[in-house]
């Protein structure tokens, strides 16, 4: 059982019920949750297995060591135990202890170098786009080779018209990158003044947007919805308001919203090179 | 003692008064008071900030911080408080300097003069950071609001004001006295133990100290050259960090991890050997496996400096780099785990009594231990890529450094009060604060684990309204751990109203080090005559 379903039926039968949303139920976060939300990549279903893992390891510890102070408060207090033994060393104890928690680590390294390897290592891209992180908004190139060639910014929607959309505050945006179900996406980050962070929870990518480096993480997902990420470097003032909403469609859908797209946004050019960080000479 | 009694009296006679005794100090002791007073004022200011952002934070939507710069502001000024000018101080020197001379037998510290400009840099660079708080930052805000970390470009281009050339020129002082102070420890550690103390005799807090002071000596200057390429890169037009000239944003990350990582062993390292002192008192027995603590604290330092890329698993690094740091930072976990073992070995088997400073110190151990267990999570670059720089991240920190190093301080508070001001503390007062203190901080620390792990990222004013639940329950914990520093000052109140007498060794038989021979409060200046080590007791 996840820990995700665990908090489901947890919140349930304390008879706490969950408000119904108009939208799917991954991509966002949910009150009370108190686990991943729902993994709809191949990397993220990787990360959350390993996850689950860890969180029974080291809720294992963790009990061990305060099963450990429990009984040492109950049988080694002053009234239980008037006379304090010696005890000073134990070869055999602590060796124990330096060997099994190595035995622990390693049991743990293997797995996590797999995942790292598979989060890494680029698969062949069908779809490359370019997210170009600004003060305070997200930008996205679509190469013209791929049937794109257009460029534009994604701005946080306010409270009001999110709700108007029936959209989560605060996730949704005026623009959503659309991308097509089943194809994998390289996405490559780039920060256009300071740094920002490209990151979507449901689809387990965080790539830093840096200025002067061009940065790769891929996904791919045979799940339709829409997921939101949000930006994860500090970045200004307005570091809170410039969310990601990633809307994942079928192929055809995607071919349509492509036309589409070309034509809304065809006073944007695709083709800019990457702007490096203007100088602060030119601030204002 | 009649020895110590008899030189008290001397030196009574001899020493300055007024202000005289404090600002032109050279003994260790007053220099370590001062230290501790400076320490609870910042952590005060410092405490103010978080509680201005839990106020924030508690409902969604902008409550108090029209503008979002403010609430950066405040979040940043939190980090570098409570960092800087709060545990640092506290730990390092005001404990350490009370009792670093008195534990190893030594008069006073091997350069007392130096010791007073330690203390006296550190009220000028708070100052300096207080002022950068009301001077321009980002474009028609105050203050700089780039995080603790100071990451370029936000600190250059994004923040044109003056307000952070005030925070590095604090930070440069402060780290001046920080090197300074670790010099200080050093050289007294190594040349003035008492005749018969060997390394391998040394009480742990000594080893504590000796391991921070080497991390600080060797950490600080590289935090000093990547926050000076920060200045000329803002004011002078230098290019360090500025791809446009051939620099390198993740530079300077490299750079300050490699400072700012060895730091929270700094701010943790102390506390360790205040904790394995209290533990071993208040058990009535020795430290189980001595030298393996020693050397745990030897080896977590060591280690602690080649892990610093762990803070940086979202740069874009390589994935033989990536490799490397999991692997590195994991070791750190087996040193980590001897000392929780040992602690609870030396417990183990022993007759305790449950005064304040022991319940302080059992809480450490817990609540350690589970901060300490997150971080092999955050270790795994793998998962890490979907916690960096979440909640997750926050309550990890906040459970080594506000639940651990935090926690060690009070523990430490209520164990050496008694010795340095010579009155008592009621106990029930100590033992009051822990639970409300515990109670607080878990309410307030542990939820973020959850957000963090649902997606809510760190320096946010706002977020979506699906946090709010566990949000507000952080913040009511953070009125509560407010509440317990009531407590606190309550128990100081009476201490010093009531002037109860404690004894010298107010601890029994367990309190083995050698400030329990001393009188409560110690003479002026102690060990006019050197005691002489013949037995092992650490």
């Amino acid at each position: 059982m996840t820990i995700r379903n665990w908090n489901r039926s947890a919140l349930a039968a304390l008879g706490l019920s969950i408000p119904g949303h108009a939208f799917a139920a991954a991509g966002h976060p949910e009150p009370y949750q108190i686990g991943f939300q729902d993994a709809v990549s191949p990397v993220a279903e990787f990360v959350h297995d390993f996850h689950t893992a860890l969180v029974w390891i080291i809720s294992i510890i963790t009990l061990f060591v305060l099963a450990l102070l429990v009984t040492v408060v109950v049988k080694f207090n002053e009234k239980a135990n008037p006379v304090p033994s010696r005890t000073t060393h134990h070869t055999g104890l602590e060796i124990a202890w330096t060997i099994i928690p190595v035995l622990i680590l390693v049991g743990i390294a293997i797995p996590s170098f797999r995942l790292l390897k598979y989060q890494i290592e680029l698969p062949k891209a069908d779809i490359t786009i370019k997210a170009i992180g600004n003060q305070w908004y997200w930008s996205y190139e679509y190469p013209q080779d791929q049937g794109g060639g257009f460029k534009f910014d994604s701005y946080m929607l306010t409270r009001e018209d999110a709700a108007k959309a029936g959209q989560p505050a605060l996730l949704a945006v005026d623009n959503e990158v659309v991308l097509p179900a089943g194809k994998t996406v390289v996405i490559q980050v780039v920060g256009a003044d300071v740094i920002h962070s490209f990151s979507v929870p449901s689809l387990a990518f965080r790539m830093d947007a840096i200025p002067g480096r061009l940065n790769q993480t891929w996904f791919k997902t045979d799940r339709e919805g829409i997921y939101y990420g949000q930006c994860s470097r500090l970045c200004g003032q307005n570091h809170a308001f410039m969310p990601i909403a990633i809307r994942v469609v079928s192929p055809e859908k995607y071919q349509a919203w492509l036309g589409e797209a070309k034509k809304k946004f065809a006073s944007n050019g695709g083709d800019e090179t990457v702007k490096v960080a203007a100088r602060s000479t030119t601030v204002e | 003692m009649a020895t110590a009694a008899a030189t008290a009296h001397d030196a009574h006679a001899h020493h300055p008064t007024g202000w005289r005794r404090w600002v032109l100090s050279t003994n260790h002791k007053d220099i370590g008071t001062m230290y501790l007073i400076f320490g609870l004022v910042a952590g005060l200011i410092g405490g103010a900030l978080s509680i201005a952002m839990r106020l924030e934070l508690q409902e969604p939507g902008l409550q108090y911080f029209t503008n979002p710069q403010t609430y950066n502001v405040f979040v940043t000024g939190h980090g570098l408080i409570m960092v800087f000018f709060l545990v640092m101080p506290t730990l390092i020197g005001g404990f350490g300097n009370w009792f670093v001379p008195i534990m190893i037998g030594a008069p006073d510290m091997a350069f007392p003069r130096m010791n007073n400009i330690s203390f006296w840099l550190l009220p000028s660079s708070f100052a300096l950071l207080l002022i950068s708080l009301f001077v321009e930052g980002a474009p028609g805000s105050n203050g700089f609001g780039g995080g603790w970390t100071v990451y370029p470009p936000l600190s250059t281009s994004g923040h044109p004001g003056p307000a952070l050339d005030f925070g590095i020129l604090s930070l440069h002082i402060a780290g001046a006295s920080s090197i300074l102070g670790a010099i200080n420890f050093i050289t007294t550690i190594l040349n003035m133990r008492a005749p018969g103390m060997t390394l391998h005799k040394m009480p742990l807090f000594a080893w504590g100290m000796l391991v921070t002071a080497f991390l600080l000596l060797l950490s600080l200057p590289v935090l000093a050259g990547a926050i000076t390429m920060l200045l000329t890169d803002r004011n002078f037009g230098t290019t360090f960090f500025d791809p446009a000239g051939g620099g390198d944003p993740v530079l300077y990350q490299h750079l300050f991890w490699f400072f700012g990582h060895p730091e929270v062993y700094i701010m943790i390292l102390p506390a360790f050997g205040i904790v394995s002192h209290i533990i071993s008192t208040f058990s009535r027995k020795p430290i189980f496996g001595y030298l393996g603590m020693a050397y745990a604290m030897v080896a977590i330092g060591a280690v602690g400096f080649v892990v610093w890329a762990h803070h940086m698993y979202t740069a874009g690094l390589s994935l033989d780099t990536q490799r490397y740091f999991v692997f590195a930072t994991m070791v750190i976990a087996v040193p980590t785990g001897v000392k929780v073992f040992s602690w609870i070995a030396t417990m183990w088997g022993g007759s305790i009594r449950f005064t304040a400073p022991m319940t302080w110190a059992i809480g450490f151990i817990f609540l350690f231990t589970v901060g300490g267990v997150t971080g092999v999570v955050l270790a795994n670059a793998g998962v890490d890529r979907q916690l960096h720089n979440t909640y997750y991240v926050v309550a990890h920190f906040h459970y080594v450094l506000s639940l651990g190093a935090v926690f060690g301080i009070f523990a430490a508070w209520y164990y050496w009060f008694p010795k340095m001001s010579g009155y008592v503390i009621p106990d029930w007062i100590g033992r009051l604060h822990f639970w409300i203190a515990f109670v607080g901080a878990n309410l307030l620390f542990f939820p973020m684990h959850f957000t963090g792990l649902a997606g809510m990222p760190r320096h946010y004013v706002d977020y979506p309204d699906a946090f709010a639940g566990w949000n507000r329950i952080s913040s009511i914990g953070s009125y509560i751990f407010a509440l317990g520093l009531l407590v606190f000052f309550y128990g100081v109140f009476v201490a010093f109203s009531r002037k109860e007498r404690a004894g010298d060794n107010p601890w029994g038989a367990g309190a083995t080090t050698l400030e329990w021979t001393l009188s409560s409060p110690p003479p002026f200046h102690q060990f006019e005559t050197l005691p002489r080590i013949t037995g092992s007791d650490h």
